[in-house]
């Protein structure tokens, strides 16, 4: 077995080490991040002032859509999988991942895919424009010529998830170091484990939905034209039927990160770790019975309503459990306050807000009011971004030190907390009020008496976005002109193997299984 | 040792490898069909069963219910069509007829086929139709017109808070689903 990489382009293209491939998925996910990062500015830039100034409204949608495929599909979902790959051998004991060469490949069929998608912008017809949900007959019968790209990438970005989560259950399953349990594993491994399961169970069908579009559009099938005996409201059910457990795969991971850096900084370990692992499992369990709270008003019967109401609703017990065991952790703990911790506290304040919008939207009368209004895009970006965003920044803060064996800039990293945090929420906090006001979603232009609300939430998204390219500046600055940290164990508090080896850590790593207490 | 370890990971890998084809079959082989059966039991999107055979229960004068008729066009669609009545008054039990008028007014021939859908939805169950145009595509040569079948029963079982049904129809326009020539030449 080589000791060292490789040297040049050919280690990255060919790598089969779980390092290496953590760090390529870290970096592309980063790139699709300022990717979608720009296509979100064009959209605010558009919607600081009533009326049309800067795109039409045909490229408005383009990027609209564009921006929530990318920043699922693109950069949440890779950067954890980066994060799973660099961690989870290192956290469970293990020289590497189980499939090292699928590995090489579930990440280099991203970039092409992500090019490919990127490329509709520029082709006749322009990018998908249906939204990131693409409901038929949006991208059905009145999609552009693109959609078959959009497709092809969707079944592509759906092969990598399945292979990358095939590998990590792989691993976790049966490459644990002697005596590590599963009771014993790291929260992140466990969120991660259950985030794959989702993943296998339903990206499969994300497959078969995007295969009835092609068949529908190309092969004059009609499963969602009522012309030809289908229904397009099926197409919501199986779209839903994927997307709600995706909203799961995309925090669950998140979950985990806080659940390892807070203890840390508490300096106690993870209050009830038993009632976090059930937590989770049951809210992954959840999740597959509440698809239809995104369709209250497609015209369930009431029994229905009532069904998907209190099933999602339920779903709010196990989130709590994990809220409060978060809090419990805190409590008394000798608490310091370093970038990864504030990221870690601002996710659990700012989740737990997006929870709670996230209850009042599934109450079914309610939803008939919020439904397609900002209130919705408000609630999503608490979850998505303060979750797990934050949570990724939060986990990239606190492992950088071990990948790259030096220390970032404190106070840099302090101040891109606050400033994000002020970005944040001076953008998406004004778009519950216009939202409930009645401002819908996914429009280029508005009612005058929303300009004030959007102007915050412009003003609110620059920022935000200029503290992106901060956060980035200081990570480049760590990796060349860090201070190096010179001792296995970064932070004081911290649990677990990976602050067994060195920082940064040899390129294999427990060659030998290290034994575990 | 190394080797039992991946022998282990080929067992796991082939588990989770069955169950992506299982949940790909799934989306096909039972989301589609079950949605479908579930739709027509329940009444759901006031879909409409198929063709009912008449069974013989007699007729229920001690009530009438009004049976509305409404037509629109899918997006695009060119034909004239509406209802030659708009509203019946019919007992339960009793089997009514009436006629659409459709016309296509363009040069080409077309096809059309109309997708039928009830409401309140929760009547869906109680309303068969014998005889409908709705069952079959119909085609028209450029300038024709012609008037299109319905035969229905509404159930005697309806309950009875239900005075008012209306069935409506949208058009949409398949030719280019089928082969209209052929069609139309028939
Ligand atoms: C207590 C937990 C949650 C509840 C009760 C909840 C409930 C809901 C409901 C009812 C809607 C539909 C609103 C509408 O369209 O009218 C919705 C939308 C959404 N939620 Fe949540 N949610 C929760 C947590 C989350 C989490 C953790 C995420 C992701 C990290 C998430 C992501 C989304 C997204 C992306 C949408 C909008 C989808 C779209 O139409 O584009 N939610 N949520
Ligand atoms: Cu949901």
């Amino acid at each position: 077995m080589a000791h060292g990489p490789a040297k040049g382009l050919s280690r990255w293209l060919l790598t089969t080490n779980h390092k290496d491939i953590g760090t390529l998925y870290l970096w592309f996910s980063f790139t699709m991040f300022l990717l979608g990062g720009f296509f979100a500015m064009i959209i605010r830039a558009e919607l600081f002032q009533p009326g049309l100034q800067l795109v039409e409204p045909e490229f408005f949608n383009q990027m609209t859509t564009m921006h929530g495929l990318v920043m699922v599909f693109g950069a949440i979902m890779p950067s954890f999988v980066g994060l799973a790959n660099w961690m989870i051998p290192m956290m469970i004991g293990a020289p590497d991942m189980a499939l090292p060469r699928m590995n090489n490949w579930s990440f280099w069929i991203l970039p092409p895919t992500f090019l490919m998608l990127a490329s509709t912008l520029f082709m006749e017809g322009g990018a998908p424009n249906f939204g990131w949900t693409f409901y038929a007959p949006l991208s059905t019968t009145y999609a552009p010529s693109t959609v078959t790209y959009f497709i092809f990438g969707v079944h592509l970005m759906g092969l990598s998830s399945i292979m990358g989560s095939i590998n990590i259950i792989a691993t976790v399953v049966n490459m644990r170091a002697p005596g590590m349990t599963y009771m014993k594993m790291p929260m992140f491994v466990w969120t991660w484990l259950i985030t794959a399961f989702l993943l296998v169970a339903v990206m499969p069908v994300l497959a078969g939905l995007v295969t009835m579009m092609l068949m529908d559009v190309h092969f004059g099938t009609s499963f969602f034209s009522a012309a030809g005996g289908g229904d397009p409201v099926l197409f919501q059910h199986i779209f839903w039927f994927f997307g709600h457990p995706e909203v799961y795969i995309i925090i669950l991971p998140g979950f985990g990160v806080v659940s390892q850096i807070i203890p840390t900084f508490s300096r106690k370990p993870l209050f009830g770790y038993d009632s976090m692992v059930y937590a989770t499992a049951s809210i992954a369990f959840l999740s597959f019975i509440v698809w239809a709270h995104h369709m209250y008003t497609v015209g369930m019967p009431i029994a229905g309503e009532l069904f998907f109401m209190y099933a999602t609703m339920l779903i709010a017990v196990p989130t709590g459990v994990k809220v409060f065991n978060w809090i419990t952790t805190m409590w008394r703990g000798s608490l310091t306050f370093e970038t990864p911790m504030l990221f870690a506290i601002g996710f659990v304040f700012l989740f737990t807000i997006g929870g709670f919008t996230g209850v009042m939207l599934a109450l079914a009368p309610a939803d008939f009011q919020y439904h397609d209004s900002y209130f919705v895009v408000a609630h999503f970006h608490y979850v998505m971004v303060a979750g797990a965003v934050f949570s990724m920044t939060a986990a990239v803060y606190y492992w950088l030190p071990k990948w790259t064996g030096k220390m970032y800039n404190e106070s840099m990293g302090k101040a891109q907390f606050w400033v994000s945090f002020v970005g944040f929420n001076l953008t998406f906090f004004p778009q519950h009020f216009v939202g409930l006001a009645g401002m819908p979603r996914r429009i280029p232009d508005y009612a005058l008496q929303f300009t004030d609300f959007n102007m915050m939430s412009s003003i609110g998204a620059f920022i935000y976005g200029a503290s992106q390219l901060f956060f980035l500046f200081n990570v480049i600055r760590t990796i060349i002109a860090g201070e190096p940290v010179n001792r296995d164990k970064v932070w004081e508090g911290a649990e677990g193997l990976e602050w067994t080896v060195s920082s940064p850590p040899p390129y294999h790593t427990f060659t030998t299984p290290p034994p575990v207490k | 040792m190394a080797n039992t370890a991946d022998s282990n990971v080929t067992k796991t890998v082939g588990k989770l490898l069955a169950v992506v084809v299982g949940m790909f079959a799934f989306v096909f082989v039972v989301m589609v069909p079950l949605y479908d059966v579930l739709c027509e039991q329940l009444g759901l999107n006031g879909k409409t069963g198929g063709r009912y055979e008449y069974v013989e229960a007699g007729v229920d004068s001690s009530r009438e219910i009004k049976v509305q008729f409404v037509a629109s066009n899918n997006e695009g669609m060119p034909w004239e069509f509406r209802p030659t009545v708009t509203m019946i008054k019919v007992n339960p039990g009793a089997a009514t007829d009436t006629v659409f008028y459709a016309k296509n007014p363009q040069p080409e021939n077309m096809v059309a086929q109309a997708v039928p859908s009830i409401s309140p939805s929760r009547a869906a169950e109680y309303f068969h139709k014998t005889e409908c145009f709705c069952f079959n595509q119909q085609p028209l040569a450029g300038g024709e017109e012609t008037e299109m079948a319905l035969q229905f029963i509404v159930d005697q079982d309806l309950p009875a808070d239900i005075k008012t049904i209306t069935l409506s129809y949208t058009l949409f326009d398949v030719t280019d689903r089928v082969d209209s020539d052929a069609v139309v030449s028939r």
